[in-house]
């Protein structure tokens, strides 16, 4: 920093807070124009068929029905299909995606119809009394089924239900795999996950009529991607649309998306002429949002007798869903280069499959890619230990890349900024109390008990900070990773942070105003930031990947500072010395040896605004931007350990300890750092142990309502404890932050299976299924044993 | 049918359809929109409210129903611009992130606490708290709040916070 | 979310009510606390086009002790019950199983009625009052008439309430002394319906068991009983833990438990006989 700290790395309490905890902050739905007209879509309830007639015309003779729309009515008011951004091979199959189908539907809730009317409930009655005439076609849920010979074709313009294939390679991996004394192979599958913000989508279009401009309100974490979007499928000018993300009931990626409904209610609104609001229902969300994860996961690791490794070879199989939607096919690649984790090693070999099956779309969901990557690491990592002889900690030690504090390469091809992973190691071993943990496993394991301990590792690397634009074009990725800030004083010296970043919770507004108050020497009370508007913001690129902090805090800091240097001219023509003269502290610039000599930011503003006595040739007014584009990527890691409690009668485990230590650079506010620590950490638990998104082979979600998705409330998880590592800065930005959005849900799952393993592993165990149900627990007991009986 | 019922400590008299449930009655009619929906299955607790007292979830509840009823909404909570003991410490102890599920949650401890005037440990908070899913906070911050605000409620000295923490 | 439409009526005594649901046959649904009717009418997965409300009937919402047994007003809440002082003290299982239902705003407006009439045998007190050998009291048209607990649950949804009948009471024995009872209710999430839940009431008779009554939660269409332990508990030495793990192995005897996404029904099975032994074991030792 700049300046000396007040405020970064404090925890200063959220100034979102208020109008969240009074009910005052307005989501979507809550906002209400005249006029407004209710939209509902009618949804296949075949994951596979083929569409004949759609019949609206009962739904258009019932009160308060205003009109009814089938995809084929609407065929013409597209300028483009649905956006995929991310077509991550030149050979990738990418079929059009319209915001109703035509033809076929391809997964269950697909849109088929559409319905507005004067009432939510009219609306409601009137989508029941659409008449669509479905012929229905087998269905292809499972992976291997849909790239077996004869499969039914989600696509049948391909002639496969092959995607793409996408290869990394680094170093001569045939080679070290052929003389490895030790390889080890393993097959690991993760399970199709349904991300669940709890607000689900909503959507309100304002069309000025007169005007031919719209106003968007969408429950979104990508407002300027939405708006870009929005004028390629529809045509319409850019200058006419302003997209507005307010306050965002959660993301976790599913918000991260440009939906058909978006398109369909733009379409409408000019269409009619009339505002169109539309709010997705829960169970529609389970079947019309996007889900994430789903792979096949073949992963080998090559070592030395010893256990060092030497080389990783994955090849992944994930499940794309129905359609490519905006990083369908780009999601399981955020995670290709760190299947090595943060071990050593010398050649390594990533390969991607995409498979079109009839289940709703996948895409990012929180840590995308990486959580994927960690759970085969650190998965096949134990595996390695087993098959060597080294416990968990030992072979991980054994192949931790050193301390570093400068970019250093790693396995994966990438570089990596600063690290110690054996100091995060320690510390979590000290905080959850190992020895006495393993003297308490080894009693019950003596005396038998029902009840078994087990505990497990993880001892993660992620990357964050999307992206290098620069990085992005090689991966085919369609737009940039920079963001944007203004920063403004008025001419009272109040401060208004205009970022191109939107969030949905993760507490920008104070994080920001702490990171803008050090640089200006301006209370964190004087501070407003304005977010999620393309209006107010035009330049921006949302908020995904941990990015917010590591790239818009950096522009933030980057634009105060211009406002510092320019506040600085006018502080050197006023005090009548050279800018080399003046220090700087505190947002008061002083004259060196006449610290009575100052003058404040705050004044310099209103100097800046009457405009009276400027340098010559500067400009009046006190606002800068600063538009920042990484260099590199940010790597937050960090060391996680789970104990669990397995009842080795009925299956069910508890989470009986778990502490996360987590090295994510310089902390602005320990408080929401911890928070999304916390939160990060249950979501993967839950992963881990309860939710499952199931598919019977028809392609109908049997897991469809939260009754039978198992999200966790607080009375079905744990307290966990967590430390911050030895705070090493990244030298990826100047601020020397990460990111800690996803690295909860990304380090979380594996050491909670790999402490169930650990637990079962007096039943000579090795491996279980994710997630780890008490029959799955009680079946891998009773196979072990002998089998049924 | 016409309904009469008091929000807030405010008398209401509308004619409702009799399918409105409670929520839209209060969010669309009333333009209460403080209480949020946040599933269709009575799962999520973001729609808590009390009715006559005792929580609720009022998308499981039809406005008719409501009839005669004393309903509470979190525009309710705080007064005359004081936050309510709960809204304080849900502030302080960094007890939310994106808010939706903030306004049930905060409905759902206030019956919670009232229900035990002897006091509330870890555990009850988090049984307690069974019928409102939060994604964001993993609930660590929102049990320290409830128990936080569960003393202050009782005119308590705080107790000791879950057993996790930061080191 | 929303539900179909439907007429309103609103009824003030059960003569009322009974009249109205004479009155329009199949197509009317009582509503009390509407906790298991209001979800599946959001889903249009149950469209009645009349609702009669009996939620403010007078006189049916309190538990009446009758000297050896107890009487429980069907718009009890479900939630009151959990507390109550007189259930906890004469017959604290199904105290301690209302407890268990849903969550607390769920307690609040549920009532036991409701929760009986609806016929789920995942629901938690059915079997409950199935093991307490518990009488139903219903009113229609023709009067009031009891059926015993047993033959009370015909169907998967169904129970021996004709269309125009109305649950009124459920009675129950006071459990003496020498009983010891235990609910044992398993699933993956607090709010969850139970994957297999057990109702044990056990009497205790000079270190052996009397007699034993086994109900079980979502092991077939219905509630059900499990006559293979409790012939086996009967007269065992409640000392003898092999003897009570031997019997609990019958649990599943004469079930057809569901398949779901939370459990086979061959898991379920398995889980039974873990779980009445437990239940046992806790009656005995209570």
């Amino acid at each position: 920093m700049a300046v000396a700290a007040k405020y970064v790395g404090t925890s200063v309490p959220r100034k979102e807070d208020p109008e969240l905890l009074t009910g005052q902050a307005k989501y979507t739905d809550d906002f209400v124009v005249p006029g407004m007209l209710h939209m509902i879509v009618v949804r296949s309830p075949f994951a596979h068929a083929r569409i004949g007639s759609v019949d609206v015309s009962k739904a258009l003779a019932m009160d308060g029905v205003v009109a009814a729309f089938s995809g084929e009515d609407l065929a013409g008011d597209w300028a483009g299909p649905l956006l995929m951004a991310w077509a991550v091979t030149d050979d990738i199959h990418n079929p059009p995606h319209w915001p109703l189908t035509k033809d076929k539907a391809r997964y269950q809730g697909d849109g088929v119809a559409v319905v507005v009317a004067e009432s939510r409930a009219a609306a409601t009655d009137g989508a029941e009394a659409v008449d669509v005439e479905y012929q229905a076609l087998d269905a292809v849920v499972d992976m291997d089924a849909a790239l077996a010979d004869g499969a039914p074709l989600v696509h049948e313009d391909f002639g496969t239900n092959a995607s793409y294939t996408w290869t990394l390679t680094n170093g001569e991996v045939d080679k070290v795999f052929a003389e490895a004394p030790v390889v080890v192979k393993e097959r690991y599958v993760i399970q199709r996950a349904i991300p669940n913000a709890i607000e689900p989508r909503a959507i309100l279009v304002q069309p000025n009529t007169a005007m031919g401009d719209f106003t968007m309100w969408s429950a979104t974490q990508i407002p300027h991607i939405v708006k870009v979007a929005m004028t390629l499928g529809l045509g319409i000018s850019e200058s006419k649309l302003r997209v507005i993300a307010p306050r965002v009931g959660g993301g976790f990626g599913a918000k991260l998306q440009v939906y058909a409904e978006e398109m369909l209610a733009l379409a409408l609104a000019k269409r009619l002429g009339r505002p169109i609001k539309w709010v997705e229902e829960r169970s529609e969300n389970y079947l019309a949002s996007h889900h994430g994860r789903d792979q096949i996961q073949e992963v080998e690791l090559a070592a030395d007798a010893d256990g060092r490794i030497h080389g990783y070879r994955m090849k992944i199989l994930a499940n794309m869903g129905g359609y490519l939607m905006i990083i369908t096919p780009g999601t399981p690649l955020l995670g290709a280069f760190l299947y090595c984790g943060c071990y050593g090693g010398e050649a390594y070999h990533f390969e991607c499959t995409g498979v079109f099956t009839n289940t709703t779309p996948t895409d990012a969901y929180r840590g995308a890619g990486r959580p994927e990557a960690t759970y085969a690491i650190e998965r096949a990592i134990d595996a390695l230990g087993r098959r060597v002889g080294k416990d968990a900690i030992a072979i991980r030690r054994l192949n931790f890349i050193p301390a570093f504090n400068e970019p250093t390469p790693m396995p994966g091809g990438l570089m990596l900024d600063s690290g110690d992973y054996d100091a995060t190691l320690d510390q979590a071993l000290e905080l959850i109390g190992y020895d006495d943990l393993r003297a308490e496993q080894q009693a019950r394991r003596e005396r038998g008990d029902p009840k078994q301990l087990g505990i497990g590792f993880s001892t993660y690397l992620e990357m964050c900070g999307l992206a290098p634009s620069r990085v992005l074009s090689a991966l085919k990725y369609a737009a940039g990773g920079w963001d944007a800030a203004t920063i403004r004083l008025s001419p009272t010296g109040k401060v208004t942070v205009v970022v191109g970043t939107s969030p949905h919770g993760q507490g920008h507004a104070t994080t920001f105003s702490q990171i803008a108050a050090d640089d200006l020497g301006i209370s964190v009370d004087d501070i407003e930031v304005v977010h999620g508007d393309t209006m107010l913001a035009p330049l921006g690129m949302d908020t995904y990947g941990s990015r917010s902090l590591a790239i818009g805090g950096v522009a933030v800091h980057r634009a105060a500072e211009k406002l510092v240097a320019k506040a600085k001219k006018i502080a050197a023509h006023e005090l009548e010395v050279a800018e080399e003269d003046l220090d700087y502290e505190g947002g008061t610039f002083s004259v060196k040896g006449a610290p009575d000599k100052a003058r404040t930011v705050a004044a310099l503003a209103f100097s800046a605004w009457t405009a009276h006595n400027l340098p010559d040739g500067m400009e009046p007014g006190f606002e800068e931007t600063a538009v920042y584009d990484p260099a590199n990527f940010v790597f937050p890691y960090g060391a996680h350990i789970c104990a669990v409690e397995v009842d080795t009668e009925t299956g069910e485990v508890k989470v009986a300890k778990y502490v996360a230590v987590d090295d994510v650079g310089l902390v602005i506010n320990p408080q929401i750092v911890e928070g999304q620590v916390v939160g990060g950490v249950i979501q993967g638990i839950a992963e881990a142990l309860l939710e499952e998104a199931v598919y019977d082979e028809n392609g109908q979600l049997l897991s469809s309502s939260m009754t039978n998705y198992e999200i966790p409330a607080a009375s079905d998880v744990p307290s966990i404890t967590i430390g911050r590592g030895p705070g090493l800065p990244s030298n990826s930005n100047e601020l020397g932050v990460k990111g800690v959005g996803e690295t909860g849900t990304i380090a979380s799952p594996p050491a909670v299976l790999n402490a169930v393993i650990d637990a079962l592993s007096v039943y000579g165990i090795t491996d279980i299924g994710r997630p780890v149900t008490p029959e799955r627990v009680w079946r891998a007991i009773r196979d072990a044993k002998g089998g049924a009986q | 049918m016409r309904i009469s019922l008091t929000v807030n400590g405010t008398a209401h008299q509308d004619d409702v359809e009799p399918r409105q449930l409670l929520v839209y009655y209060l969010r669309e009619t009333l333009g209460l929109t403080g209480t949020n929906v946040g599933c269709d299955t009575s799962t999520c607790g973001a729609c808590t409210v009390l009715v006559d007292g005792r929580s609720v979830k009022s998308c499981t509840m039809l406005a008719v129903q409501a009839d005669g009823r004393d309903v509470a909404t979190i525009e309710g909570m705080a007064k005359n611009g004081e936050l309510h003991a709960l809204q304080q410490a849900f502030h302080e102890h960094h007890g939310l992130q994106c808010g939706y599920c903030t306004p049930g949650m905060i409905m759902a401890a206030d019956s919670l606490i009232r229900e035990h005037p002897e006091g509330l440990d870890e555990q009850g908070v988090r049984m307690g708290l069974e019928g409102n899913l939060c994604r964001c906070t993993g609930y660590q911050n929102i049990v320290t709040a409830v128990l936080a605000a569960a003393e202050a409620m009782n005119g308590r000295a705080p107790a000791a916070a879950p057993a996790g923490g930061e080191a | 979310m929303i539900p179909a439409a439907f007429d309103y009526e609103r009824a003030d005594s059960v003569e009322a009510a009974v009249q109205l649901l004479s009155q329009h046959g199949d197509e009317a649904k009582l509503l009390a606390g509407g906790h298991s009717l209001l979800p599946l009418m959001k889903l249009r997965l149950a469209r009645p086009s009349v609702l009669v409300d009996i939620d403010r009937i007078d006189g049916l919402s309190s538990v009446r002790d009758t000297g050896d047994a107890l009487e429980i007003g069907a718009l009890a809440r479900i939630g009151d019950l959990a507390e109550d002082a007189t259930l906890k003290e004469h017959c604290g299982i199904l105290a301690y199983a209302c407890g268990q239902v849903g969550d607390p705003q769920v307690r609040h407006r549920a009532t036991l009625g409701g929760s009986v009439s609806h016929g789920d045998p995942a629901s938690d007190p059915p079997s409950v009052l199935l093991a307490l050998d518990a009488t139903f009291v219903a009113r229609g048209p023709g009067g009031e008439r009891t059926v015993a607990a047993s033959d009370f649950f015909t169907g998967l949804f169904e129970t021996a309430l004709a269309p125009d009948e109305m649950l009124t009471a459920v009675r129950v024995p006071k459990l003496g002394a020498g009983s010891g009872w235990s609910y044992q209710k398993f699933h993956r999430r607090q709010i969850d319906w139970a994957l297999v839940g057990v109702a044990a009431v056990v009497q205790r008779d000079d270190g052996h068991i009397g007699s034993a009554r086994i109900g079980l939660t979502n092991m077939g269409l219905t509630p059900l009983r499990a006559p293979g332990v409790e012939q086996a508990l009967a007269g065992a030495d409640a000392s003898d833990a092999a003897a009570l793990a031997s019997a609990a192995e019958h649990a599943p005897e004469g079930t057809s438990p569901p398949s779901d996404t939370n459990g086979s029904a061959e898991y379920r099975r398995e889980l039974s006989k873990v779980l009445v032994r437990r239940a046992v074991q806790e009656a005995l030792a209570s």
